[in-house]
């Protein structure tokens, strides 16, 4: 079977013994390669380094039929619901954080447009360690949580487990495997390691559970030098990096540039509208390019 | 203030206001998303310097000079004395009862004080109106050593019983907690623009135990979606100070000016 793109990619780098990459691959060709319709998609970053431009690129590869998972779907999932990308969400807070409502997700939600959204809701929690089992290899993650809410009864991913130990009884949630897990981090060397800092969420963890990894990355650099707390993924643990330079706006980048609230705010009233939402998308994810 | 003189302070703020003051004399406070975070910044900024608030994004011991728009924001990460994983932030702080304090926001808030911000209506596949969901705040509400609310009371907030409990105040009454297993006091102050209400501590319910300046208990009794009992020692908030205006002012006038920065 022929090698893919990013398998030639990471074969060429090992051949090439740390040799100098300009650029690993386009975020064009990574979308195209790794993210199919039909698959689960988690693009995660909280708050911080939300990988908006990869988002955008499988909207404008007009990707179906995702299951797309994420702690806190804001405006990302908001388009990508709204382009009609995803059939499925499990999330455990949807929100436009400081800005109101996300009104494309809400009528997937509430009206079915555009077509039924199936929905999978969990706690923040919850989702960590479903991310968390899914990074260790392991099949479920046990925790103190969710007990006597509702959630209990209208999400199937939520069950109890008893600790064959002291006989207590514990919450159990399944792991988390997306086919696919997208992140954006502020750099990465030319062998492709990835280093990121500032708020990193479940950014680790949703790579290291995936069974494709994207990451985006603001720019990549000869060196990375140590910042204070920063996680480094290891170039071998990752899929395929493609340079994405602001590729989290209108959410930031530490150290890059900041958070635009106007932004935010401002996508309220885009949202609001699917006609408003349709020129939008026109204009700015398929009339457009990716870097 | 004297009596007659008109006051210069809105309801929100002295709900604001009233919330801080909870946290005196507290040293560690999780903080959740909306009204809570500009509470907790104007107590760290007032009465409370040395009070250690945590964000489920990963930020301890944040310090932020702009109360945050979001519960992410960069300034959490540039001030805190470290940044965690959300994994650890609800694995290691959360879960094992460390916190002292957990600080939420509410939809709706029933007469046991269970908190709803999933969904209005019955059916919660077609819901009249979908809220943004359970964030960090089920276990936030299981596991701290108490739990704060602070909302506006409004009929349609303050009810019999919640659409959907999303996180667990007393569920049914008394024992509930214990029969969950629930390891934390649960809900033991709820703040509103109006009062303050803290659970009986026989019944679990709900009871009016304080009332915010030139609000009379017949304003709360009509807003409020079940026959509330007020406390035989109904008292009235002190309102707030200059210096609290002063600060709390400062702080909102900050975060507008930081959401129209673009």
């Amino acid at each position: 079977m022929a090698r893919s793109h990013c398998e030639q990619i990471r074969a060429g780098r090992e051949c090439a013994g740390g040799a100098s990459l300009a650029d690993i691959t386009t975020l064009a060709r990574a979308v195209a390669e790794l993210v199919h319709d039909g698959d689960s998609v988690a693009l995660e970053g909280f708050t911080h380094l939300i990988p908006m431009a990869a988002g955008q690129e499988i909207i404008r590869q007009r990707r179906r039929d995702l299951t797309l998972i994420r702690m806190t779907p804001d405006l990302i999932y908001d388009q990508m619901i709204g382009a009609g990308c995803a059939s499925a969400l499990v999330f455990s807070w949807g929100g436009n954080p400081g800005g109101g409502s996300l009104h494309r997700m809400r009528e997937a939600m509430q009206d079915g447009w555009p077509g039924p959204l199936r929905i999978e809701e969990h706690s923040h929690a919850g989702m960590a360690n479903r991310y968390a089992a899914g990074a260790s290899g392991l099949p479920f993650a046990v925790m103190r949580g969710y007990t006597g809410t509702d959630l209990v009864e209208h999400t199937a991913t939520i069950a109890t487990v008893t600790c064959p130990f002291t006989g207590e009884v514990l919450t159990a949630v399944p792991a988390l495997n997306p086919d696919v897990g997208i992140i954006h981090a502020q750099r990465a060397d030319r062998r492709g390691n990835i280093q990121m800092w500032g708020i990193t969420g479940v950014q680790k963890e949703v790579v290291l559970a995936s069974r494709r990894s994207l990451v985006t990355v603001e720019e990549i650099v000869d060196t990375l030098d140590p910042v204070p707390g920063a996680v480094v993924l290891p170039d071998w643990a990752v899929t395929a990096v493609a340079v994405a330079p602001r590729g989290a706006y209108p959410s930031y980048a530490q150290g890059y540039y900041d958070r635009d609230n106007a932004a935010y705010r401002a996508w309220d009233e885009v949202s609001r509208d699917r006609d408003r939402f349709a020129a939008w998308l026109s204009d700015n994810v398929y009339g457009t390019v990716s870097s | 203030m004297t009596a007659g003189t008109t006051r210069d302070w809105t309801a929100d703020e002295m709900m604001t206001v009233a919330a801080a003051r909870a946290l005196q004399g507290r040293r560690v406070c999780f903080v959740g998303i909306g009204q809570p975070s500009m509470a907790a910044n104007l107590a760290r900024r007032t009465h409370s310097p040395d009070l250690c608030l945590i964000y489920e994004s990963g930020p301890i011991g944040a310090k932020p000079t702009v109360p945050p728009l979001s519960i992410g924001d960069g300034e959490l990460a540039e001030t805190a004395d470290t940044v965690v994983s959300c994994v650890e932030i609800f694995n290691y702080w959360l879960q094992p009862g460390r916190i002292e304090v957990g600080f939420l926001g509410a939809a709706q808030l029933d007469r046991y004080a269970n908190i709803n911000t999933t969904v209005i209506g019955s059916d919660y596949r077609k819901p009249t109106v979908r809220l943004p969901g359970a964030g960090g705040a089920p276990e936030i509400a299981a596991n701290c050593g108490e739990v704060f609310v602070v909302l506006r009371q409004l009929k349609r907030s303050f009810v019999e019983r919640v659409d959907f409990v999303t996180s667990v105040g007393y569920g049914d009454g008394p024992g509930s907690r214990e029969r969950l297993g629930l390891r934390g006091k649960g809900p033991t102050l709820v703040i509103t623009d109006l009062g303050i209400l803290r659970p009986d501590p026989d019944t679990c319910e709900l009871t009016l135990t304080a009332v915010h300046p030139g609000i009379a208990v017949a304003d709360v009794l009509e807003v409020t979606g079940w026959p509330l009992k007020v406390s035989p020692d109904l008292t009235t908030t002190e309102a707030p100070t200059e210096a609290e205006l002063t600060v709390l002012r400062d702080l909102a006038a900050r975060r507008t000016q930081s959401t129209q920065e673009g």
